[in-house]
């Protein structure tokens, strides 16, 4: 491998690690909304009821 | 400061971080010269070097909250304090990933054994990644809290340890780039570097508060439903 190759292996790790991140924290905030949306419903039905 | 009013400056924070980021990598590749010894592998050097001081500062960051909840006990300190040591964990094991990439370009060897710096910069690392086996083995409450916060002050004796073994061992193989002389490159390749290290910062702190938003987004909402189911 030359050190370009090397170089480019390096910044790589850093941007799919950061993507990764990124994937995880949108992950998470699907899941909050979900429960966001149930929570909002729940008290919707307890005002009605 | 309310809660609401800092996590409005979350998306300004990103910006600036991404700005950094994105002019550090403008700077690295098409402006800083090519090392006359170690030829373009040595552009590792400009994240790598960021990274470690970013994970030595999310670290520090870590335990100066936790002090603060041992000191305050306010709740919030724990939560600040255990995102702080994620990020740190997260910028560790990209110091080790990266620095093990520049060796191997460099050295020759993925790893050096004999180096006093990687090995303490690894024992600091596992430090901290036990760090979260105490954490999800205690059921949470004060009593998790302290235990959290005492171990991560601990950890932070290390910091200074690792940061100055090299100088203090003369450890021959780790390159020393700062000296009581100053930084041992040009002036543009500093400036690049200090901008990378601002780019790293900014980024760190903006995962931070991402983080943090979060975290106390899924407590409120569980605070939530437990109040309306009861």
């Amino acid at each position: 491998m030359s050190g370009g190759d090397y170089l480019a292996a390096a910044y790589t790790v850093v941007l799919v690690t950061i993507l990764l991140y990124v994937v995880i924290i949108a992950a998470k905030l699907t899941r909050l909304e979900r429960q966001t949306a149930e929570l909002a419903e729940l008290a919707r039905r307890r005002t009605d009821g | 400061m309310s809660t609401s009013s800092s996590n409005s400056r979350v998306p300004a924070i990103a910006a600036v971080a991404a700005g950094l980021v994105g002019l550090s990598l403008v700077l690295i590749f098409f402006v800083a010269p090519e090392d006359a010894d170690q030829g373009i592998s040595q552009k590792i050097f400009y994240f790598h070097v960021p990274i470690a001081l970013t994970a030595y500062a999310c670290f520090g960051w870590g335990a100066l909250k936790a002090l603060l909840y041992l000191w305050r006990r306010e709740e919030r300190y724990d939560l600040e304090s255990y995102v702080g040591i994620h990020q740190g964990t997260i910028f560790g094991a990209l110091t080790l990933v990266t620095g093990s990439i520049w060796a191997r370009a460099s050295w020759g060897v993925w790893w050096a054994w004999d180096s006093n710096q990687l090995v303490l910069f690894l024992v600091l690392f596992l430090f901290y990644s036990a760090y979260f086996m105490l954490r999800f083995s205690v059921e949470e409450g004060p009593r998790r809290a302290n235990f959290c916060a005492v171990y991560a002050l601990f950890g932070v004796a290390l910091i200074p340890v690792s940061f100055l073994a090299i100088r203090l061992a003369e450890d021959f193989i780790h390159p020393t780039v700062f000296t009581r002389d100053g930084p041992q490159m040009s002036g543009t390749m500093f400036f690049t570097f200090c901008v990378a290290w601002a780019g790293m910062t900014a980024l760190a702190y903006a995962l931070y508060r991402v983080e943090l938003v979060g975290k106390r987004l899924d407590a409120n909402l569980r605070d939530l439903r437990e109040a309306l189911t009861t």
